[in-house]
């Protein structure tokens, strides 16, 4: 009997920025229950800021010389996308922070569990009442973020999954306005999300069947030492993606984006679009280059298929759309299209290509949501297009801004999404998908044409009488808008040192 | 000084010009005409210092080279040269910028758009326009191209007559859609010139001479023709023109059609000839019809105007028909004739435009032409300005333009003769629609609102007097600039791999000196 349980050992240094923000997001919870609701803002947001910096500053401070291997993979893209998904965070949070921007306070719900319409709630409000649970909510969903970027197993994959979803199902149901529309929502995120999980768990127990370990290397392996394609290994490999695209929001598994899009507070569906991307695309690239990088040939064409269809939907269905929060969605479905592009390329340039457009588009997303929660009429947010006339008569600034936003989406040059896309073709072009290239472009072009019709409206069409009042932000939005339009004129200017960081991170540790 | 970075000295003074004339108080108007004028001939002073060091007999392609890594990674770089194409069109921007500043000195006086502001645009507008004509990097071309529509959008948004919107958003619609397909395009280039030279570039010199299949040349070629089309602008491409014209300032105007347009042509000559060299002689035939087409076309709806900044607008589109022409019959002596046009045609557009300008602010700013008549006898000068300019318009012998014409119809005649006749039918309707033009403004009876005008001044006669005079000049001693133009089209139809036809007559020997 020599079953004595070896402790495993554990580098705490290298996982300290993610320690951090978890003991934050505890503490967090705790102060809900123990503080006084006067100072208890205060703290949290001193604790939520703190903890990102600090998160931050630490990995920064340890990149590349910690790095490990094993159910949890530091490495040279896992590094840089939690040092992403902390910026973005960070932004999201200045966001999250504004309380001028709404007459009646912040954009969240002063009690989640309040009937919308019940006279509960119109006293709450009245009473001005704001809750502050959403920010230990947010920082587990960092958490689970940076874990995700991570994971080098299937079941510490899983579990960051769900870290990360369970409190973005709660912060989408929590919109001060148009309660019915974020519940629902939320709902919808939840039982699609709970689905799509399902799928992930299914195939990693289908993938454990055949290779009798949960390690990406170890799937690797046995793959090398069982070649060919076992109903284990292909039904395995198909579930863990579709559970990953799921969260991608690609084509076919896109139909939750655009009502959650379009029904959650618009700082959560900045943060979401952008970090939920960067972690799950981190996540896809682990699984993919790290499990299958050997067995390429058998998953490209699949993926090749839900690329291109996820370029031409989310393009076409945009043009269709009438509300800039459901356009802006179908508009993130298109822009997965373009990063699974970087994806399938498979090579080195690929991983520095996604990274990059991650940025690119992270921040962009991040600037456009915090524009639409400044044009508001009647209280709430104006989204729908007609309302977004002559904007640019009304706030030149505003609407520079947002155009800005929409040159980069539409990767016109100068702009940080014309590198980010160029770096993704580029990519392709060297491992020979240049067919994808092709649609990429075409896509593109169609993409721009609803990208651009924004711009003429703010623009070249005078403004209608009853239009929006824009909200003069505190300094929390103002900052957070500074760092987009800063980050997406820079990263489209002098795009190079941006480009040698991904370029040194552009390799997946076994 | 063969190091000194010419090239962006003279794109940034303008640049800087705009600045200070942006930090200029609001209310100091005369200020900022003042330094708006001063840095334009500065920046013109060092385009002559830069010119007169041109070599024309250099073999290398560009002169007055600068390269520095932009984003290496994409195999981008800020790389400006020039050919002799190139420095003629410099020089060209250069020439026109001041004059349409010291012309348009109270075009905007009135305007509730602030008056600095129109100046600085202007010379944002010729610090790009030296830009795109210098720009020996693809990509830094096509950067330069689309962000030249920014200050041209808000010059005739902002500053020009009741449909400015319209027309300014019109523009914008047309030029971005033709600058998307010229992006697609650019990024199929890159792909190409990555496969064959193992690392993308945008260096216009590595691209010339890339082996691609006719598809691949044949598709992208069509990207890039699209936006060059759209600019320059050939039909049916040129619907834009006569609106976006009518409403802009007369100086706007001027730098829109007589610099800014050529782009567009500038364009063809640099860039679809010797990198689609296959490409550019398949398509041949459709753009010499698009080409007579839009000479035809325009000439005879210009016959129909009664609007004279429309007029001139048709009368613009038939005269890039000829350049186009001129570009795609593939013979130095027609390509050559088409740079000495695009030339003459900035140079006869700037006195068109300006002249009716001058003549348009004695008339409460009205452009319909059954409003004028008889100013020959009130205002002498101004109708001797007048004459000059359409007489510049119709090509007469003796003035720039008929060079050009000249040059080009003689080089379509010796590939394409039909074609060549059917053009000169051109040159008959413009003789019409000019001359009806200066007999309905200058001759007849004066209507009573005009018999108290005065004549042109000092200001105005100062900004007319070196168009005419380098309209004339380039008339009757054309050499100079053929020598620069000739090397670099030479260059240019090597690469596309046509040699000119042998003279149906022969030479008599010792007939040539």
């Amino acid at each position: 009997m020599n079953d004595v349980l070896i402790t495993p050992d554990i580098d705490y240094q290298a996982l300290t920025p993610m320690i951090i923000i978890g003991v934050a997001a505890i503490v967090g919870v705790i102060v809900e229950a123990f503080s006084p609701r006067r100072p208890r803002r205060g703290i949290q947001l001193v604790l939520a800021f703190g903890a990102i910096v600090a998160a931050f500053v630490v990995l920064v401070s340890q990149a590349g010389t910690r790095v490990i291997t094993g159910s949890l993979a530091i490495d040279g893209p896992s590094v840089f996308l939690q040092g992403l998904v902390l910026v973005i965070a960070f932004v999201a949070a200045l966001l999250m922070a504004e309380r001028k921007v709404d007459p009646a306070g912040d954009s969240f719900a002063p009690r989640a569990s309040a009937l919308p319409g019940s006279a509960d709630e119109r006293e709450l409000s009245a009473r001005g009442f704001m809750q502050t649970e959403v920010w230990p909510l947010m920082l587990f969903a960092v958490v689970g973020m940076m874990l995700f970027t991570a994971a080098n197993d299937l079941l510490v994959m899983f579990i960051a999954l769900e870290i990360m979803s369970l409190p973005l199902y709660l912060l989408a149901g929590m919109a001060r306005r148009r309660r019915l529309l974020s519940q629902e929502a939320a709902l919808k995120y939840f039982i699609l999300g709970a689905f799509s999980s399902a799928f992930f768990i299914f195939g990693a127990a289908m993938l454990y069947g055949f290779s009798a370990t949960i390690s990406l290397p170890g799937i690797a392996d046995a793959l090398t030492a069982n070649p060919g394609q076992t109903p284990l290994i292909v039904i395995g490999l198909g579930l863990v993606t579709v559970g990953l695209l799921f969260k991608i929001g690609a084509v076919p598994f896109h139909q939750w984006v655009p009502d959650v899009y379009q029904g959650s507070p618009s700082p959560v569906t900045g943060f979401m679009a952008a970090a939920v991307k960067v972690a799950a695309f981190g996540a896809l690239m682990r699984f993919l280059y790290v499990a299958f990088g050997g067995t390429q040939w058998d998953w490209q064409p699949a993926l090749w298929v839900v690329a291109i269809a996820t370029m031409l939907v989310g393009s076409l269905l945009a043009i269709t759309q009438t509300d800039i929060k459901r356009m802006l969605a179908y508009s993130s479905i298109a822009q997965a299209g373009f990063l699974l592009v970087g994806v399938i390329a498979i090579n080195p340039e690929g991983i520095a290509a996604v990274m990059f457009y991650l940025v690119a588009y992270g921040f962009a997303t991040l600037g456009a949501f915090a524009v639409i929660s400044l044009v508001r009429q009647g209280g709430g947010e104006a989204t729908h297009l007609s309302n977004w006339v002559g904007l640019g008569k009304r706030s030149p600034i505003l609407a520079l801004a947002m155009s800005l936003f929409m040159l980069s989406f539409a990767g016109i040059p100068l702009t940080s999404g014309f590198v980010g896309k160029f770096a993704v073709f580029e990519a392709a072009i060297l491992a020979d998908a240049t067919p994808l290239v092709i649609v990429g472009v075409a896509a593109s072009i169609i993409a721009a044409f609803f990208y651009i019709r924004v711009i003429v409206l703010m623009f070249f069409t005078d403004p209608a009488e009853d239009g929006p009042v824009i909200a003069i932000p505190s300094a929390f939005t103002t900052l957070a808008l500074a760092v987009s339009v800063a980050v997406t004129v820079i990263l489209g200017v002098f795009p190079q040192p941006v480009l040698d960081l991904v370029e040194q991170a552009n390799v997946f540790l076994r | 000084m063969s190091n000194f970075p010419w090239l962006t000295t003279i794109g940034l003074v303008p640049l800087v010009g705009a600045g200070i004339v942006m930090l200029l108080p609001r209310t100091k108007t005369l200020l900022a005409k003042q330094v708006a004028l001063a840095f334009s001939l500065v920046a013109l002073g060092l385009t002559v210092a830069m010119a007169l060091q041109f070599d024309a007999n250099s073999t290398v392609p560009f002169q007055f080279v600068e390269s520095t890594p932009w984003i290496p990674a994409f195999g981008i770089s800020y790389s400006l040269g020039v050919d002799g194409i190139g420095l003629v069109l410099v020089a060209l921007a250069a020439t026109l910028v001041p004059v349409v500043i010291l012309a348009g000195w109270h075009d905007v006086d009135s305007e509730l758009g602030s008056v600095k502001g129109y100046f600085a645009l202007v010379l944002v507008l010729e610090t790009l326009m030296i830009g795109v004509f210098a720009a020996t990097d693809v990509f830094l071309f096509y950067v330069f191209f689309e962000a030249m529509l920014v200050p041209v959008y808000f010059l005739i948004g902002r500053y020009g007559g009741p449909q400015r919107a319209y027309a300014a958003v019109k523009f914008l619609i047309y030029s971005l859609v033709g600058g998307l397909f010229m992006l697609a395009a650019l990024i199929g280039l890159y792909v190409v010139s990555a496969r064959q030279l193992g690392e993308g570039t945008f260096d216009f010199l590595s691209l010339v001479g890339l082996e691609m299949d006719s598809t691949t040349q044949r598709l992208l070629f069509l990207g890039f023709f699209f936006a060059f089309a759209i600019k320059a602008p050939l039909f049916p491409f040129h619907t834009w023109l006569p609106d976006a014209a009518k409403e802009s300032t007369p100086g706007t105007a001027v730098l829109l059609i007589g610099v800014l347009d050529k782009v567009g042509t500038f364009g063809m000559i640099r860039y679809l000839l010797p990198v689609f060299p296959e490409a550019s002689q398949f398509y041949a035939p459709v753009v010499i019809a698009m080409a007579v087409i839009g000479i035809l076309y325009g000439a005879l709806v210009a016959l129909g105007q009664n609007d004279m900044k429309r007029l001139f607008a048709y009368s613009s589109m038939s005269h890039f028909g000829f350049i186009a022409l001129g570009i795609f019959v593939f013979t130095t002596v027609g390509t050559s004739g088409s740079v000495v046009y695009m030339l003459a045609h900035g140079l006869s557009t700037a006195a068109v435009f300006l002249v009716a300008g001058f003549l348009m602010a004695r008339r409460g700013g009205s452009s319909l032409i059954s409003d004028y008549g008889g100013i020959a006898k009130v205002t002498p000068v101004l109708a001797g300005f007048l004459l000059f300019a359409a007489l510049s318009s119709l090509a007469l012998p003796g003035l720039g333009s008929f060079v050009g014409e000249f040059m080009v119809l003689v080089g379509t005649f010796m590939t394409h003769p039909w074609v060549a006749v059917i053009a000169t039918l051109g040159i008959v309707f413009t003789a019409a629609y000019v001359l009806r033009f200066y007999q309905r403004t200058a001759t007849g009876p004066t209507p009573a609102a005009l018999t108290t005008i005065t004549d042109v001044k000092g200001r105005e006669i100062t900004s007319l007097a070196p168009i005419v005079l380098l309209t004339i000049v380039l008339g009757v001693f054309p050499g100079p600039v053929l020598d620069v133009v000739n090397p670099a089209v030479e260059r240019t139809l090597e690469i596309v791999g046509v040699t000119d036809p042998s003279p149906i007559v022969p030479v008599v020997e010792g007939s040539q000196q």
